[in-house]
């Protein structure tokens, strides 16, 4: 463990605080933003939940291994309309994942593009959409469902998404509906100047029954510092089967802040899985409820990082009904001067009885600079329950490498093997083929690129 | 004469100071199988890792020779390469490494070493798709990863498996009958004795006279204290197990 206290500059995250504040005050003066005045009012509250909060710092129990004063260094500027022009359409067929099939939705700097996003023809009541679309035409459905998941009012960024946010996905899917194929959110940042915040707003609701597979792309286009603070709510009713899948790439110098606010419903089934590759530093924040009986919930992750990446998750899942299943397993790949987190809060409210839990994080060091923080914890305040933790940081085992080599494989090729390996444990876990696959190769793809993993000729 | 595959002599070897062999000297021809019986801590898992390559093993006396060559200035991988395989008592379990492609991998650097074209993915699952039936392996298993979640008798028939694949020329088989029911033990026998011929070599290692009942070999030895004290026929498989290691002496070398 190391705490990095040099960077750290409270007065300029005081200004960063301000920043925000001024903005949304200019934003009011011109009228952006004020409309409808329910949501308006939950813009407030967000806006004064963050000032209240304030812009962490490593002070903060838990921002202590992630240090935002290179983010809080940044002008902040909000991005309220955005140039679609940017993406070329022939663009976004380049992006991870583009291949998968099912409908796909665009947003460029935050916002939802028309012309870039194919919605195809949806069974009767589901709704996939942008969420500026919806608040428009249907407000009724979203107000009934914004903001709802948000248990817990801690989160400063994401308090500050409800300030700020233009847009973002809403999916509908009524009682019992299946959509068959996933359905693609791609986020592009055009990243065209130090300090563009785009901040996204993604609300997904299934219905009692319903079925949905989900994938959520960042990726972005330019090298600036660009700043992408996106939340995405999930209300996931009884007996719902969900897939959810995150993926991160942003570019070299992107911040990226994400929070994932789940509730389950009773006997659900969600998945969520949170590969995050690119950014100069990353978080997501996942905090999911297990608030109906007998749920199964996985959440699974895999985080490459090199050169002086950071990656970030912290998650706290609360049990708070009996017989639920919740497990999260995470795991890293780390290279150079970089720098993976954990944070998984497993706690078990006294009613949830016959829980099953488990958590495991494993890292994989691939240089002796790169680092690992890992902060497993047990809060259980129910008597009957399995709950299981670890947390692993290390090399590559030897008794594996020997076991390839001593089938004729080199030494070389056994090392990548075992770090294909380490990922695909990961990656194994995404039930939806199509987007197996996908990952499988683009996650490969980026291990390959490492220099230090490159194939010696011999 | 057929040709010697393997010439151990007076191999001295231990781990981490430990001197676990202490002289042990046995020749191996083509067409041969040859067992060794021994207690626990005689030196059987050690001598199965020196000829395989395990590190941290420190040879302190003696040679191994292989078809000629020092076997111990090889790499595990060329030592593979060329012929030499190992089924291991505890073969290890690699999550996300699923067997079709380990065990192609492993098949291609074998044949590419030989100089043989490598095999597609048509050609390989012909190959192994015949070779799963005599282990009784499940239609699913190539799709798995490497070992995990097998039973134990499902991994021990795996190893036997691979080495069907791979054909090597000499096949050293560590405790393959440990955590066997007799079913299981009758299926791996048969497997390594479909293996058996002129040209290749196997040892088998083991506690137990069980699995020779099954593996019929040629030569029988007795390992006790890093030495061979005892060797015969099949016959002194069965004296061992009628009456025990403790006849054989300790660590007193005896004509065979």
């Amino acid at each position: 463990m190391e705490i990095e206290m040099t960077d750290t500059e409270p007065p300029m995250i005081q200004k960063q605080s301000d920043a925000f504040v001024t903005a949304f005050e200019r934003l009011e003066r011109e009228g952006v933003n004020t409309q409808p005045a329910w949501l308006f009012a939950l813009r407030k509250a967000g806006l004064a939940r963050f000032a209240e909060l304030g812009f962490p710092t490593l002070q903060h129990e838990d921002w202590r291994f992630t240090n935002l004063a290179p983010l809080a260094r940044l002008p902040f500027k909000p991005l309220l309309t955005h140039a679609a022009d940017g993406v070329a359409a022939e663009a976004l067929s380049a992006f991870p994942l583009a291949r998968l099939p099912g409908s796909r939705l665009v947003f460029v700097d935050g916002q939802f593009s028309a012309r870039l996003s194919s919605s195809g023809t949806q069974p009767r009541g589901v709704r996939v959409g942008g969420l500026a679309a919806a608040l428009r035409d249907e407000p009724g459905l979203v107000v009934k469902h914004l903001a709802k998941q948000v248990m817990d009012d801690s989160l400063a960024f994401t308090a500050l998404n409800m300030a700020f946010f233009q847009d973002g996905a809403f999916i509908y899917v009524p009682a019992g509906a299946v959509i068959a194929q996933p359905v693609q959110l791609i986020f592009a940042s055009t990243g065209r100047e130090a300090g563009a915040t785009a901040q996204p707003r993604n609300l997904i609701v299934a219905e009692a029954g319903s079925q949905l597979t989900v994938v959520e792309t960042y990726v972005g286009a330019g090298d600036a510092a660009t700043f992408t603070n996106t939340v995405t709510e999930f209300a996931i009713c009884d007996g719902a089967v969900v897939e959810h899948c995150r993926f991160q790439d942003e570019s070299k110098a992107a911040f990226h802040l994400a929070a994932l606010h789940a509730v389950l419903g009773r006997g659900c089934n969600f998945t969520s899985h949170s590969f995050a590759l690119g950014a100069r530093l990353s978080r997501v924040n996942i905090r999911a409820k297990l608030d109906g009986e007998g749920l199964e919930t996985v959440l699974n992750g895999l985080y490459l990082t090199r050169g002086e990446q950071l990656a970030d998750h912290h998650m706290i899942v609360e049990h708070a009904r009996p017989r639920c299943a919740g497990h999260e397993y995470f795991n890293g790949i780390l290279d150079d001067k970089s720098k993976g987190v954990f944070h998984g809060r497993i706690l078990v409210r006294p009613e949830a009885q016959k829980t099953d839990a488990k958590q495991t994080n494993k890292n994989l060091l691939l240089s002796d600079d790169a680092t690992a923080d890992a902060k497993p914890q047990l809060e259980i305040y129910a008597d009957d329950v399995k709950c299981t933790h670890g947390a692993t940081i290390g090399q590559l085992n030897d008794e594996s490498i020997y076991y390839l080599r001593s089938r004729g494989i080199g030494l070389e090729r056994a090392k990548r093997m075992l770090i294909h390996a380490f990922a695909g444990e990961i990656i194994d876990r995404v039930r939806c083929e199509a987007l197996r696959e996908e990952l499988d190769k683009l996650v490969w793809d980026r291990l390959e690129q490492n220099p230090r993993l490159a194939e010696p000729t011999r | 004469m057929s040709e010697t595959i393997l010439d151990i002599q007076n191999l001295h070897a231990g781990v981490e100071g430990k001197q676990i062999l202490k002289g042990l000297s046995l020749s191996i021809r083509a067409g041969e199988v040859h067992a060794i019986m021994g207690p626990n801590g005689s030196g059987k898992s050690t001598l199965a890792s020196i000829l395989a390559g395990r590190d941290g093993y420190e040879v302190t006396a003696g040679q191994v020779l292989y078809q000629g060559r020092d076997l111990l200035e090889m790499d595990p991988e060329e030592r593979a390469r060329e012929g030499v395989f190992l089924a291991f008592q505890y073969p290890v379990e690699i999550p996300g490494v699923n067997t079709t492609y380990f065990l192609k991998a492993a098949v291609n650097e074998v044949r590419k070493h030989r100089g043989q074209q490598e095999l597609d993915a048509v050609e390989f699952l012909q190959l192994v798709k015949e070779k799963m039936k005599v282990l009784h392996l499940p239609e699913d298993f190539l799709k798995r990863p490497v070992n995990v979640g097998f039973s134990g008798g499902e991994k021990k028939r795996n190893e036997i498996f691979q080495m069907a694949v791979l054909e090597p020329k000499l096949a050293v088989l560590d405790e393959t009958d440990s955590g066997l029911d007799i079913d299981a033990l009758k299926v791996v026998s048969d497997g390594v004795n479909k293996l058996r011929r002129t040209d290749n070599a196997q040892l088998v290692i083991t506690h137990y006279q069980r699995l020779l009942d099954y593996i019929v070999p040629d030569f029988v030895h007795v390992l006790r204290d890093g030495r061979i004290v005892k060797s015969g026929g099949k016959e002194l498989a069965l004296e061992l197990e009628q009456r025990g290691y403790d006849w054989t002496g300790k660590g007193e070398l005896q004509p065979a």
